[in-house]
């Protein structure tokens, strides 16, 4: 059988070039190595070597002609023992028609069915045993505790970053963990947030179950390059064969007066990204399960807290292993008037608006939507279906967030539920001011909250 | 004390007996001899610095100077206490003769200045009103930065002051941006890039360092080293502790100062700037200080025993050292006197400026997104 020598493509762009020289002729016998044509792109003119061995038999496409698809057989070689000769009599192939233009046909056609998602059962937070005390605890120590006893359910487990050892955590989150687990494993680094972010990403791809902690996120963006090119595209780019369980942790958002540099919320840049899994939990009981969840997945996480809820206190109930589902939001007031959407401190903000709003009459429900990535759209939907009216509040800049994200989500997936649009409370589209009456004026609050719940229940 | 030295260039490198630079390969990879730099490259050095002989007049003049930066800090400390300034606030008390010394020699409105968070005793250092820096303090529209930026950022483009940073190591990798703006207009102007310890770490220093070695760009590195970052001793966060030799592998040569004498520090920049402005490319100054209070105000700083910070207090306090010297030069206790009670009334003008004067006004939080409409 002859071998077809067809039009190469010599860039990644390149879709059709010139056949501008044959360097060999019929008859002529090449091998691997030799040059058989100069090919000219819109580029340059490169030249064309031979893979095999053989004679060749025919050539089909004459030096000079222009817009040779690629793919288009320009010649054909006959192998050893091969009869050269008996390709000659063949007819010609054509060259390869070109594809027909796309416009030609209905557009459906066009469309590419790409396949969903997987979609896994619904599951639910675990079931809390009747008579389980609870215990009032901070955030600060939920986290805390958290880390310690998956540090002591698995060896590989250690926690890295600035201040977190002997300082005991700049916002004193790893309180205690260096004494109770040594240096080996709770480790302070330079001001290195690159270096240190990468090797917990290499430490990760490696077997080990590293917890990064970023004395707060607005320094992540000094390593932003490991979170996404490293630790969320390997797992994908390995075809599933090299995973990166890491755990990057830290405050998030503004904190207070620390100026434009030190107070953003990364919720949406980072679930944005896929590959990664977004948690920003509001109370101590689920910074403290899905913090051990996080630690347990396959997947790299970036773990979102808020140092203005540090030193908040909830109930945690007195489990021996207290897991939470990650992708699972949690309805933290039932309501039948109004679906109030919210993650990290924007929950304490939607609930102490939706308060306000009893008393007005409004019955208002708040979801903490808990996870960023993946959104557990099912629950905000399942409740825009009951009350037919949502505002999404967010502790954050309002162009391209996680309140735009549900806004999209409602229209395309809930639009014959919605009574009114839904409307985002964020923070102003500012960088945050120092000066107290600026800062104040930026940041969301419950009465903004109440005033779009008022609106979109045509009260206001 | 011997407290400023230079060291040898490339020192560092071990010069085996079989010292004869290896030229080509051997055949076989097992030989380990180095190859080494080749010996007596022209890269020029810069001189020796010496300690500067100030006139009477001159170290009255650092001596307000620094009194000026440790009173307004000292004060800064107290208003944070009443919860007039917020967030971050990061004092400078103790460094005084690292900013004065430095920036006495430099030309203002031709030399650029940057630095980190740590910052207002640069900006006082540099004659900018001590009102409007506590007013920037205290959030207040006749603040610096109109009471936008606080504390950690605050600039004066008039006197090529540019931050003001509070990333660490941001403005290192800036500073040799403005340094790069010198050599491009031919301004004559040098940079001084001030960073910490533990800012010396981040990668982006390095890059900075090769790039302003390879253009040549006019541009002093000055570490400040305090001996900690935040709660972390220098020993703990650096494999190379003597921070002047961190420009070794880029080619830049490094001087160790006592940052604890202004006469000392105001030297060592002299001999800088000779080397910087001659066309030389960039030089590292590490200035050795230390910082007596915590790292900002949250800090408990645990980390280091009273006594340690005692003993620094009562042997190398800078404004002390200078305070002792002046007397010697002749100049009386009541001078002396006089010179404190003028200081603190500037000082107490600038707190009740800044506790007085008005918030921004709320039609500035929308101004200064972007410059132009769109
Ligand atoms: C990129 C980055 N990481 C961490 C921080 C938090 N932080 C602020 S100052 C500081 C310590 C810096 O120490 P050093 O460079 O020695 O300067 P000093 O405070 O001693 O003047 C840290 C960790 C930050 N602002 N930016
Ligand atoms: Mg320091």
């Amino acid at each position: 059988m002859a071998i077809e020598l067809k039009m190469p493509a010599l860039s990644p762009t390149m879709e059709e070039g010139t056949l501008a020289k044959w360097l060999v002729k019929e008859g002529d016998s090449v091998a691997s190595g030799d040059i058989l044509a100069e090919i000219e792109t819109d580029k340059a003119t490169m030249e064309f070597e031979a893979v095999d061995e053989g004679t060749i038999s025919k050539i089909l496409i004459p030096e000079g002609t222009d817009n040779v698809k690629v793919g288009a057989v320009i010649a054909l070689i006959a192998g050893e023992g091969e009869d050269a000769s008996a390709d000659q009599a063949a007819p010609a192939p054509a060259p390869a028609p070109a594809p027909e233009p796309e416009a030609a046909k209905p557009p459906t056609e066009n469309v590419q069915i790409v396949p969903e998602t997987p979609k896994r059962a619904q599951v639910s937070d675990p079931a809390i045993p009747e008579g389980t005390e609870m215990v009032p605890t901070t955030v600060r120590e939920a986290l805390r505790d958290a880390m310690a006893e998956e540090m002591r359910r698995d060896e590989r487990v250690f926690v890295m970053g600035e201040e977190v050892a002997e300082y005991q955590g700049a916002y004193k989150v790893t309180q205690g963990l260096l004494e109770e687990f040594g240096a080996r494993r709770v480790i302070d680094t330079p001001i290195t947030e690159y270096g240190f972010a990468g090797i917990g990403a290499g430490a990760a791809m490696g077997g080990l179950r590293p917890v990064i902690e970023f004395m707060t996120f607005n320094f992540a963006m000094q390593a932003i390059d490991h979170i996404i090119n490293s630790a969320a595209k390997t797992n994908y780019m390995s075809g599933g064969q090299m995973r990166c369980p890491v755990v990057f942790r830290g405050p998030n958002g503004a904190a207070s007066r620390v100026g434009a540099q030190h107070s953003q919320n990364f919720g949406p840049w980072y679930a944005s990204v896929p590959g990664l899994i977004v948690i920003a939990p509001y109370d101590s009981a689920d910074a403290k399960g899905l913090l051990k969840a996080a630690i347990r997945t396959e997947d790299p996480v970036v773990f979102l807290e808020n140092e203005l809820v540090y030193g908040r206190t909830f109930d945690v109930p007195k489990l021996d292993d207290h897991v939470l589902p990650i992708g699972k939001a949690r309805i933290m007031r039932e309501g039948s008037d109004v679906t109030i959407v919210s993650y990290s401190i924007g929950v304490g903000v939607a609930l102490e608006a939706a308060e306000k709003l009893a008393a007005e009459g409004v019955d208002a429900e708040v979801i903490d939507l808990r996870t960023l990535r993946p959104l557990d759209t099912e629950t905000v939907l399942q409740s825009l279906k009951k009350t037919n009216r949502m505002v999404v509040v967010e502790e954050g800049w309002p162009v391209c967030s996680i309140a735009s994200e549900i806004c999209a989500v409602a229209m395309e997936q809930g639009f014959d539920d919605l009574d009114a649009p839904v409307l985002r409370v964020t923070n102003e589209d500012v960088p945050l001011p120092y000066a107290a009456n600026l800062e104040k004026l930026a940041l969301v609050d419950s009465a903004r909250v109440i005033a779009a719940v008022k609106k979109v229940t045509y009260k206001g | 004390m011997a407290l400023i030295h230079q060291r040898e260039r490339f020192s560092v490198l071990v010069k085996t007996p079989a010292a004869k630079p290896v030229r080509k390969p051997p055949a076989k990879a097992s030989s380990k001899a180095p190859v080494l730099p080749e010996e007596g490259s022209n890269h020029p050095r810069p001189r020796n610095p010496e300690r500067y002989e100030a006139s009477q007049e001159e170290l009255l003049h650092f001596y307000k100077e620094m009194l000026l930066i440790r009173r307004f800090e000292e004060r800064a400390g107290q208003l944070y206490g009443l919860g007039l300034i917020g967030g971050f606030c990061h004092l400078y008390i103790g460094q005084e003769a690292v900013a004065v010394g430095l920036q006495s020699a430099l030309e203002p409105g031709k030399d650029s200045v940057i630095t980190g968070y740590r910052d207002h005793g640069h900006m006082l250092a540099y004659g900018i009103d001590p009102k409007i820096i506590m007013a920037e303090l205290t959030g207040r529209g006749a603040g610096i930065s109109r009471g936008k930026g606080g504390s950690m950022h605050m600039f004066s483009t008039e006197h090529k002051f540019y931050g003001g940073h509070g990333i660490v190591g941001a403005q290192v990798p800036l500073g040799a941006g403005l340094a790069f703006g010198h050599k491009y207009s031919e301004d004559g102007g040098v940079c001084m890039a001030y960073f910490g310890d533990g800012a010396a770490n981040q990668g982006q220093v390095y890059e900075s360092f090769n790039m302003a070695a390879l253009w040549k760009l006019p541009i002093i590195f000055v570490i400040e080293n305090n001996g900690y970052a935040m709660g972390t001793k220098v020993s703990r966060s650096s494999a190379e502790t003597e921070f002047y030799r961190r420009g070794d592998s880029f080619r830049i040569p490094g001087m160790q100062v006592n940052g604890m004498d202004v006469l000392e520090v105001r030297g060592a920049a002299e001999a800088a700037l000779e080397y910087v402005r001659a066309g030389n490319g960039p030089l590292l100054m590490e200035l050795k200080t230390y910082r007596y209070r915590g790292h900002s105000m949250s800090d408990p700083a645990k980390y280091r025993s009273r006594e340690e910070v005692q003993n620094v207090k009562e042997k190398s306090d800078p404004i002390e050292a200078a305070k002792a010297e002046l007397l010697k030069m002749g100049v009386s206790e009541d001078a002396m006197k006089a010179i404190d009670k003028e200081i603190r009334t500037i000082v107490s003008e600038a707190a009740d400026f800044a506790e007085t004067s008005p918030e921004p006004d709320p039609s500035e939080l929308y101004t200064d997104v972007l410059v132009e409409q769109y």
